[in-house]
C-alpha cells in the first residue's frame, strides 16, 4: 500500500475533482466574509465620529470660563448650553460701514459735518440760523428718505399712561419714583421714536465709506 | 395680419401640418425682419416687400406673462407692469423701483429714473464705483448720479434728449449732445441717449425678473402726442436696437386717460357721457402736451376717440423753477450789489423748487427763507440768505405761466432771428393758457364729424366738457385751480357749461401705469381709445407751371396720409407718378397738419397758411442700383402705411414691377 504522498509541483490536475470544488467554494466564502466585515467597519467608522466630537466639545464648553466674544452683526445672544455656568455674553458691534454711510448722507444732504465742525462762537445767532436752515432741511430730507420713523407711544406727551404687567422695558423707560409692582401709572414725558424701515443705499464692493465727503477741486 | 389669421383658420382642420407651417412662417419673418433692421442701420433705401410683417410677429405670441409700460419722459422715466397671469380682478399696476447709482459707489432703488446722462471723464470716477447690480462697468452713467454729477459739471451732462428727437433740423444719430460741451468731450447722439435709458430699464427689469425676459413681454412705450413721424420712428428703432422688437407706441395723453379709466375701477362710465369732450392737459418737466378725446357711442357702448393733439410745446416745470430762480437772483443781486455765480444760481434753482412746493402746499405760509449754502466747508460764514414770498410765486408762476387771458389771445412769437442757434426751440411764450387758447381755437372743427358732439354755432373755440390733468406741475392745487378757472371763464363767456375736473389721477406715474394698462386693453380687457395718426401728412411737389426767372417754383402740398389714419392700414397714391433716378437721392419737403381733417389721400393744396401746415424734416428716397443701371429713371408712386407699432412708413412703389423702397425720415443721417 502506497501511503506516502509525494509533492510534485510540476503536476497539474486535469479534471475538476471534488476536492478542488470544495477548495474553490471555501475561498469564495472566506472572501465574501472578509468583504462584509470590511464594509461594516467602514460604515460604522463613517457614522460614529461626529457624536464623539460633539461630546468632547460640550465638556470643553461647560468647563470653560465665561468669556466675552465679540461677533459682528449677531443680533441675539446665543444660548449654547443650559449648564449652571454663566452664559457667554455676546456683544454686537455696530458695522462701521452703515454708520459711515449715514454720516456721508447727512453731509451730502445737510452739510452736517461742515456745520458741526465749524466754530460757531465767532458768528451771530442770525448767521447760525441761516446755516441751521440748510442743516435742518437737509437732515429732514435725508432721514425721511432713508428711514421710516414712528413714535413709540402715540399718547399725547404729558398725559397719564398706564403700563400693564410685562411691558417691554426696552420700549418704555421708567424714571423717577419706581416702586411697587406693575401696572405702573405715570405721565408720558417723551413719546419715543422708533425706526420701522431702513432704506439705505447699497454700496459697490470697493466703495470707501470712510470718505464721507470727497474733496472738491474745480478746474 | 393675413398670414396670422390664415393660420388660425387652418388650425381647426389640419393641426399637424399647421405647426410645421407656422414654424416656417416665423423663421421667414425673423429673417426678413433682421434684414430690414440691418438695411435700416446702413441708411439705405431698403426693400420692403411686406409692410406688415412686424404686426404678425407681435400678435403671434400671446403667452406673455407681463404687460410692461415705459414712460420715456423728458425729465423722468418710469416703468410699470401688470402680471397678466393673474385673475382680472387682481391685476394691478406695479411701478418697478429702478436700481440706479445716486453718487459714485451708492445704489438706490427709485420709482423714477431721471432722464439724464453723464459723460464722465476717466479721471473723475474711481474704478469699480459705478457698478450696477447687473454690470460692473455700465457704458453710460444714467439716472440720479448723472443729474447729481451734472449739476456741478454741466458741460458733461445730457438732458432733455427726448426734445432733440423731435427737433427738425438736426440729425438725431449724429453725436451732438451735450450741445454746449467743449471739443474734448466725446458727444453722444439723442438716439444713443434714448437707447441708454431703455437699456438701463431693460437691465433693471432683467435683474428683477430673470425668468421673464423683457423681449418676451408685451411692451408699450409712450411718446408725446405731438411727436412727429421721425421721432416716433427713432424711439421704436432705439427699442429694437436693444432687442425690444415688440415695442408699441402709445401717446402720453391717451395713456394718462387709460390710467384714469383704470383707477376708476370700472366706474368711469358714470363720470363721462356721450357727447363729452375730454381735454387732457399734460404739463411735464420739459413739455406741455395737449389732446382732445371725444366720448361717442357705438351700438350702445361708450367709445373714446382721440380727435386732436396740440403742437410740441417745450415748456414745463423746469422752466418754472428757472423763472423763480432768476427772479430771486435779480432780487439778491440788487440787494447785495454783487453777481451770483453759476453754481449759486444752480443751488438757488434747487432751493426754489423745494420752497415753491411748500408755499403751494401750505396756504398759511407767506414767505420761505432761501439759503444758498457756500461750497466750502465753512457753511455758516459763506452762505447767502434771501426769501421767497408768496407774492413772487404768484406773480412769476401763476401769472407768468397761467395768466388770465381771453380765449382770443395767442402765444407771442418773437420773429426768429437770422442766426440759427444750435439749441432747442423752446417755447417763446411761457403762458400755458395762451397756448391752450390757441390750441382750442385751432381745433374748433375737430368734432364736426362726430354726431354725438354738438358745438354751438357761435362758438369761437372747441368747448371741452371735462378736463384731465397730468404731469407733476399740476399737482400744485394753485396751478390746477387757476387753469380750471381760466378755461371755465372762456366757456362761461360763450354760455357753455363749465368743464368738470376728472379726479383721481396719479399725476406723476399715470403715463407709465396707463401704458401697462393699455397692454391689457389690447388683449380685449377694457375700452380702447381710437385715434389713428395725429396729423395729416403732405409732401411738397412742384406745381406744373411755366418757370418764372428769379422765382422759386411754386410748391404744392400733396396729401399722402389723411388725419386719423388707423393703425394697420395703408393708403396708396397710384395716380401721382414721380420719376426717380437710380442711385441719386431724391428729397421731398415734408409737411404735417394737425388741423386739416378733410384732406384725403391725393388732395393737392396750392395754398396754405403757416398755422395749418408745419414743415418737418425733409424725407429722402434713394433707389439702389440692384439689377438696374445708374441713371435710369424709374416711375414710382407713393404709399403711406401706419404700422401696428404706431409709426408711419412711407414707400415708393415702382409702376413697372411693384418693387418697394422705403423712404427715410431721418435724412440728415450720414451727412456732413
Amino acid at each position: 500500500m502506497n501511503t506516502s504522498y509525494t509533492i510534485d509541483l510540476s503536476l497539474m490536475p486535469t479534471t475538476l475533482d471534488l476536492w478542488h470544488v470544495y477548495l474553490i467554494a471555501a475561498v469564495l466564502l472566506l472572501s465574501l466574509i472578509l468583504i462584509i466585515v470590511l464594509l461594516s467597519m467602514v460604515i460604522s467608522l463613517a457614522k460614529k465620529p461626529k457624536p464623539a466630537i460633539i461630546e468632547t466639545e460640550k465638556t470643553v464648553k461647560v468647563t470653560a470660563e465665561p468669556e466675552i466674544k465679540i461677533v459682528e452683526k449677531i443680533v441675539e445672544v446665543e444660548k449654547i448650553v443650559q449648564a449652571p455656568a454663566p452664559e457667554p455674553v455676546v456683544l454686537k458691534e455696530a458695522t462701521p460701514d452703515a454708520a459711515l454711510q449715514v454720516l456721508g448722507l447727512l453731509q451730502k444732504e445737510a452739510r452736517f459735518i461742515d456745520f458741526i465742525k465749524e466754530d460757531i462762537a465767532a458768528y451771530s445767532d442770525a448767521d447760525i440760523g441761516v446755516a441751521a436752515r440748510v442743516v435742518h432741511e437737509g437732515c429732514n430730507k435725508a432721514i425721511n428718505e432713508y428711514f421710516s420713523l414712528d413714535v413709540v407711544r402715540s399718547d399725547k406727551e404729558g398725559s397719564k399712561v398706564t403700563l400693564a404687567k410685562g411691558f417691554d422695558a426696552s420700549e418704555v423707560r421708567l424714571t423717577g419714583n419706581i416702586v411697587g409692582e406693575a401696572p405702573f401709572t405715570g405721565s408720558l414725558i417723551h413719546k419715543g421714536w422708533q425706526v420701522t424701515d431702513i432704506r439705505l443705499p447699497k454700496l459697490t464692493a470697493n466703495h470707501n465709506a470712510k470718505i464721507i465727503a470727497p474733496a472738491e477741486v474745480e478746474l | 395680419m393675413n398670414g396670422l389669421f390664415g393660420h388660425v383658420d387652418k388650425k381647426n382642420e389640419h393641426d399637424n401640418q399647421e405647426h410645421q407651417e407656422h414654424q416656417e412662417h416665423q423663421e421667414h419673418q425673423e429673417h426678413q425682419e433682421h434684414q430690414e433692421h440691418q438695411e435700416h442701420q446702413e441708411n439705405n433705401a431698403s426693400e420692403h416687400p411686406e409692410s406688415q410683417e412686424m404686426d404678425d410677429q407681435i400678435n403671434e405670441d400671446s403667452g406673455r406673462q407681463y404687460s410692461v409700460g415705459i414712460d420715456l419722459g423728458t425729465t423722468h422715466c418710469v416703468l410699470s407692469y401688470v402680471d397678466l397671469s393673474k385673475e382680472e380682478d387682481d391685476m394691478t399696476q406695479e411701478v418697478m423701483a429702478v436700481p440706479q447709482l445716486t453718487s459714485p459707489g451708492a445704489i438706490e432703488n427709485k420709482q423714477q429714473l431721471p432722464s439724464f446722462l453723464y459723460l464722465a471723464h476717466d479721471a473723475e470716477i474711481a474704478e469699480g464705483s459705478t457698478a450696477l447690480p447687473w454690470t460692473a462697468t455700465p457704458e453710460y452713467l444714467v439716472g440720479d448720479i448723472a443729474r447729481n454729477l451734472g449739476s456741478k459739471t454741466p458741460i458733461r451732462l445730457v438732458a432733455s434728449a427726448k426734445s432733440w428727437l423731435c427737433h427738425a433740423g438736426v440729425d438725431c444719430k449724429e453725436p451732438i449732445l451735450p450741445s454746449e460741451a467743449p471739443e474734448d468731450v466725446t458727444r453722444v447722439s439723442p438716439f444713443q441717449v434714448t437707447k441708454a435709458y431703455l437699456q438701463h430699464l431693460k437691465d433693471a427689469w432683467q435683474a428683477e425678473h430673470p425668468n421673464a425676459p423683457l423681449e418676451q413681454q408685451d411692451l408699450i412705450i409712450t411718446v408725446p402726442a405731438s411727436f412727429d413721424p421721425a421721432a416716433r420712428e427713432l424711439t421704436v428703432e432705439a427699442a429694437r436696437s436693444i432687442g425690444l422688437n415688440q415695442a408699441l407706441l402709445l401717446e402720453e395723453p391717451q395713456s394718462a386717460l387709460y390710467s384714469w379709466i383704470d383707477n376708476s375701477l370700472g366706474d368711469w362710465r358714470s363720470h363721462v357721457s356721450v357727447g363729452d369732450v375730454i381735454l387732457v392737459v399734460d404739463v411735464g418737466g420739459g413739455t406741455t402736451d395737449l389732446s382732445l378725446i371725444a366720448v361717442t357711442e357705438q351700438d350702445g357702448n361708450l367709445e373714446l376717440t382721440r380727435v386732436a393733439v396740440g403742437d410740441h410745446i417745450l415748456l414745463g416745470g423746469d422752466n418754472m423753477d428757472l423763472a423763480l430762480a432768476y427772479t430771486v437772483k435779480a432780487k439778491m443781486e440788487q440787494e447785495s450789489g454783487g453777481r451770483l455765480e453759476a453754481w449759486q444760481v444752480q443751488a438757488l434753482t434747487h432751493a426754489c423748487r423745494d420752497a415753491k412746493e411748500k408755499i403751494f402746499n401750505d396756504s398759511e405760509l407767506n414767505n420761505i427763507p432761501l439759503v444758498v449754502p457756500s461750497r466750502s466747508s465753512s457753511l455758516i460764514g459763506g452762505s447767502l440768505r434771501t426769501e421767497l414770498t408768496r407774492e413772487e410765486v404768484d406773480r412769476v408762476l401763476v401769472e407768468g405761466f397761467l395768466p388770465e387771458v381771453s380765449v382770443s389771445d395767442r402765444p407771442v412769437a418773437r420773429p426768429k432771428s437770422g442766426l440759427r442757434t444750435k439749441g432747442l426751440p423752446y417755447a417763446q411764450d411761457a403762458g400755458v393758457t395762451r397756448h391752450l387758447a390757441a390750441f382750442l381755437a385751432k381745433q374748433h372743427s375737430a368734432v364736426e364729424d362726430l354726431e354725438h358732439v354738438n358745438l354751438p354755432e357761435s362758438a369761437t373755440f372747441l368747448h371741452p366738457t371735462a378736463i384731465l390733468f397730468n404731469g407733476g406741475v399740476l399737482k400744485a392745487e394753485v396751478l390746477s385751480t387757476r387753469l380750471m378757472k381760466v378755461l371755465n371763464s372762456w366757456l362761461t363767456a360763450e354760455q357753455a357749461p363749465e368743464a368738470r375736473l376728472l379726479e383721481g389721477a396719479d399725476l406723476d406715474l399715470a403715463v407709465a401705469k396707463g401704458a401697462s394698462y393699455y397692454g391689457m386693453v389690447r388683449q380685449g380687457k377694457g375700452v380702447r381709445i381710437k385715434g389713428g395718426t395725429a396729423a395729416s401728412y403732405y409732401v411738397g411737389v412742384e406745381s406744373a407751371m411755366p418757370a418764372i426767372p428769379g422765382m422759386a417754383p411754386e410748391i404744392e402740398a400733396l396729401c399722402i396720409a389723411p388725419f386719423g389714419m388707423e393703425e394697420g392700414t395703408e393708403q396708396v397714391l397710384p395716380d401721382d407718378e414721380f420719376g426717380l433716378v437710380i442711385g441719386e437721392p431724391v428729397r421731398f419737403r415734408f409737411f404735417a397738419s394737425n388741423s386739416r381733417r378733410e384732406d384725403q389721400v391725393g388732395t393737392r393744396l396750392d395754398y396754405w397758411n403757416d398755422e395749418e401746415l408745419e414743415e418737418l424734416d425733409e424725407i429722402e428716397i434713394t433707389l439702389p442700383e440692384e439689377g438696374r443701371h445708374a441713371g435710369e429713371v424709374v416711375p414710382v408712386h407713393l404709399s403711406a402705411a401706419v404700422t401696428e407699432v404706431g409709426t408711419l412708413e412711407l414707400h415708393a412703389i415702382s409702376n413697372q414691377d411693384d418693387h418697394r423702397w422705403k423712404i427715410e425720415f431721418d435724412v440728415r443721417a450720414g451727412e456732413e
